[in-house]
């Protein structure tokens, strides 16, 4: 429990320290004329991108108590490391490019000036590796599964199953506002109404890549 | 910020205001409304678990009277009340009821940030409810594994459901978690994002903080769940070995490996614990704003309140194996978290001193929801310092798995917080419905509740000192237990059937006032928050009419010295209070 706890631990310390900064030095009984004019909001951020970092955190706690779960299983003896497949290298190429996609079309979305169609070929990037990266994904599977390694083989395939099953459903929530975004471009034309998504998917991407890295990362070192 | 002044137009209102019976009452966006759904839902779900609680009684105090009650049946019904009571009811009541109808209105908000996202976040929690309800009607019936679900039990020949079930159950519960993680969003996006102008954090009031606190608890401990739910289900499902030891079941061996039941321990009271105070913290909110009001006297202590509640909440995350004493653990782990647990007691205590003191030479109206308010004060130091007891290990090993144990939960996180429960409905019914209840019928059901629930959970700690096991069936002639302890429990059981049907007061008295309840006036109890601050009494689509409010003030400015009134709202300006006292401070 270890990972968990050290997610969870930077996780609440921010959000706990940033609360305690909020209401040190404040008396709420005095009338204060300062307070009266502040905005009702704490940060200046729009709303989707509260909610997305906060969706971030929840699913940071999920992939972290998988992690944890991982190495606490690992101490068994029944465990057998597993040989990862070398599709996987090619994989995490797919997505780091897809990442790359999608900070390209975000770098243009903040330009009024320019058309929709950098923006749009960033995202069509974006889009193309992310499947791309979902069907080597299903290509891994398909892999272990031919040498006979099912999810009741050993644990390590089992969670193997899992991180990716876990990992692919994400990123097909994130494909699902990516393909929005890209009807709503060639709906309008007009790239305004998708700056938002884009950049909070930007970061959204950045993040699976993260996540898949440390995924990864922990199989292959162990 | 733009968004607030985009929200805020005319046409905006318009456009968002729902015109049909659909739209208003069923498929509608409005948090008030989303808030009675979830409400009523939970409520619904809750009267089964407790019908279920009942049957349990029956069988412990007049065993083997009632045909429908076997080992199987006794053993769902266990874990049905269990898991409905904690998950389905109450934090669902708290967060989705109290939180969504509150948190707009108190922030001066006109809804959520996310509406839509509000309204699916409702209709995947009662799907969670219909597949949970669904699994009394498999074949093989609804799990009988215990609301903990601990493997190999769970999914072991030999315990109800092992099927159907358990996997029912684990679907339902994640999507639980969905609907809460919807719903959860919103709460935070909007307490941080959607205050009006001048309402600073700190001007918030103690329920806001409360339902916040818990809201990012549940965010982050759900998954906890939602990954172990998964790995059961594919030990059940595909034949992993997460948590299957290698076994051998009604003599076969089973195709189990090394899985570790600990693991899941781990990870289901990773989640259970924070759960507690995901149920709590709200509660502890709830119940300030109410005492306060009816004290006529501000929160002591406001600032170490909201700290307590930060504290309680950064704290539940380091304590989850208290509940793992028994399990075989390093002693080391187990002075750890011993520790921690009496640690997380200091906050706790701070609050209940704080609540006392807030009582202390108050103009106190003993109104029903005072009642219920004070009533929790009672219950929750009773039921906290018997977890003073459990947090000790060497305590803890002799009472582990007796009545001692079903007591202190009880009384700490389910007496308790039902009294907060009925203490914010009768509280904010005035505003939610725009009609007064009946104070008699309230005041009886306050006592009836109250005594009976000291006369069902008080005796079941002499049970637990007793050495009576908790989860048995049937307890037999065993030589180590007096008759006394088999009259006792005839007690309880009759108690609790008092108990049970005293809540019928609560339905009559509702559904009377619904109907036929005095109109209420607005801020019928003079508070100074800003939810009975709005136009209409209850609020509208939109909740404030043209114009957002202003504060100018925090939540707590009862008997201000030199005011005319004994509560001065939060929209007050302090132009217009007498010159030289604000707040009960005199100025030079």
């Amino acid at each position: 429990m270890t990972i968990t706890l050290i997610f969870l631990a930077i996780i609440m310390a921010t959000v706990i320290f940033w609360l305690l900064k909020q209401t040190f030095n404040v008396e709420p009984w005095v009338s204060d004329e300062v307070a009266d004019e502040v905005s009702g909001a704490s940060l200046d951020l729009k709303p989707q991108a509260i909610a997305l970092t906060t969706f971030m955190a929840v699913a940071t706690s999920l992939f972290a108590l998988f992690a944890s779960a991982y190495s606490l299983r690992m101490e068994m003896p029944d465990w057998r490391p597993l040989n990862e497949p070398f599709i996987l290298w090619m994989n995490s190429a797919f997505l780091v490019l897809a990442s790359i996609g999608y900070q390209w079309s975000r770098n243009n979305v903040a330009k009024t000036d320019i058309g929709s169609k950098k923006v749009l070929n960033g995202l069509i990037v974006a889009g193309t590796f992310s499947i791309l990266f979902l069907i080597g994904q299903l290509l891994a599977w398909k892999d272990l599964s031919d040498q006979g390694m099912f999810a009741s083989t050993n644990p390590a395939v089992a969670f193997f199953y899992v991180f990716t099953a876990m990992h692919g459903l994400h990123l097909l929530g994130g494909l699902y506002v990516w393909a929005r975004s890209v009807m709503k471009i060639q709906k309008n034309q007009d790239i305004r109404v998708v700056r938002t998504s884009v950049e909070l998917c930007t970061i959204y991407w950045h993040f699976m890549l993260l996540v898949w890295m440390l995924l990864f990362g922990l199989m292959i070192a162990t | 910020m733009s968004y607030v002044s985009l929200y805020d137009r005319d046409h905006e209102i318009e456009h968002h205001d729902p015109d049909t019976f659909l739209t208003k009452y069923v498929w509608s966006q409005d948090h008030k409304v989303i808030a009675i759904q979830y409400g009523g839902i939970a409520i619904l779900v809750g009267v089964v678990a407790l019908v279920l609680s009942i049957l349990m009684r029956l069988q412990l105090g007049f065993p083997n009277t009632l045909a429908i009650i076997n080992p199987e049946s006794y053993y769902q019904f266990v874990t049905m009340h269990g898991m409905i009571m904690v998950v389905y009811l109450l934090t669902a009541l708290f967060l989705g009821g109290f939180g969504n109808y509150l948190i707009p209105l108190m922030c001066g908000a006109r809804d959520m940030v996310f509406p839509f996202l509000n309204m699916l976040s409702v209709w995947v929690y009662l799907l969670s409810v219909i597949i949970l309800i669904a699994s009394f009607f498999v074949p093989g019936g609804a799990t009988g594994a215990g609301w903990t679900l601990y493997p190999p039990q769970s999914l072991s020949a030999g315990t109800p459901g092992t099927d159907l079930g358990i996997i029912l159950m684990l679907v339902s519960l994640g999507v639980f978690i969905v609907a809460a993680t919807m719903g959860g969003l919103n709460y935070v996006t909007t307490v941080l994002q959607y205050r009006c102008k001048g309402m600073t954090l700190m001007r918030l009031p103690l329920s806001v903080w409360g339902i916040f606190t818990a809201t990012i608890l549940a965010l982050l401990a759900f998954p906890a769940l939602l990954v172990s739910a998964i790995m059961m289900i594919l030990d059940h499902s595909i034949g992993t070995s997460f948590f299957m030891p290698a076994m051998i079941s009604a003599g076969e061996q089973l195709s189990y490996n090394d899985g570790s039941p600990i693991l899941f321990q781990h990870l289901f009271w990773f989640f259970g614990h924070p759960e507690v105070y995901i149920v709590a913290l709200p509660a502890f909110g709830l119940v300030s704003d109410v005492l306060a009001t009816h004290a006529r006297k501000n929160i002591f202590g406001y600032r170490m309140m909201v700290w307590a509640i930060l504290a309680i909440g950064g704290l539940s995350f380091i304590v989850w194996a208290h509940h793992m004493y028994v399990s075989g653990m390093n002693p080391y782990f187990g002075f750890f978290f011993a520790t921690t647990t009496l640690i997380i007691a200091v906050p706790t205590a701070l609050k209940v001193y704080n609540w006392v003191l807030t009582l202390w030479q108050g103009n106190l109206h003993l109104r029903t929801p005072m009642l219920f308010a004070i009533g929790f004060i009672f219950t929750f130091i009773h039921g906290g310092l018997t977890g003073l007891f459990l947090g000790n290990v060497t305590i803890d090993l002799p009472l582990s798995d007796t009545y001692f144990v079903v007591a202190h939960f009880h009384m700490v996180m389910g007496v308790s917080p039902i009294l907060v429960v009925f203490a914010s409905i009768y509280h904010w019914f005035p505003l939610m419905s725009g009609r007064m209840f009946n104070e008699t019928l309230g005041k009886w059901h306050f006592w009836l509740t109250f005594l009976g629930a000291y006369a069902v959970y008080l005796p079941m700690h002499y049970l637990g000192f007793q050495g009576v096991p908790r989860r048995y069936f049937s307890l037999g002639n065993t030589d180590f237990l007096p008759e006394s302890a088999h009259t006792l429990n005839a007690s309880i059981t009759v108690s609790a059937i008092i108990l049970a049907l005293a809540q019928i007061l609560f339905f009559v008295n509702i559904f009377m006032s619904l109907r036929s309840g005095k109109k209420a006036k607005p801020n019928c109890w003079g508070a100074t928050s800003l939810e009975w601050l709005t136009p209409d009494t209850p609020p509208k689509h939109g909740n404030w009419g043209h114009d957002l409010p202003e504060v100018h003030r925090w939540a707590y400015d009862y008997s201000v010295p030199g005011q005319e009134q004994d509560f001065t709202p939060q929209t007050v300006p302090a132009s217009e209070v007498p010159v030289g006292r604000d707040h009960g401070v005199e100025h030079n």
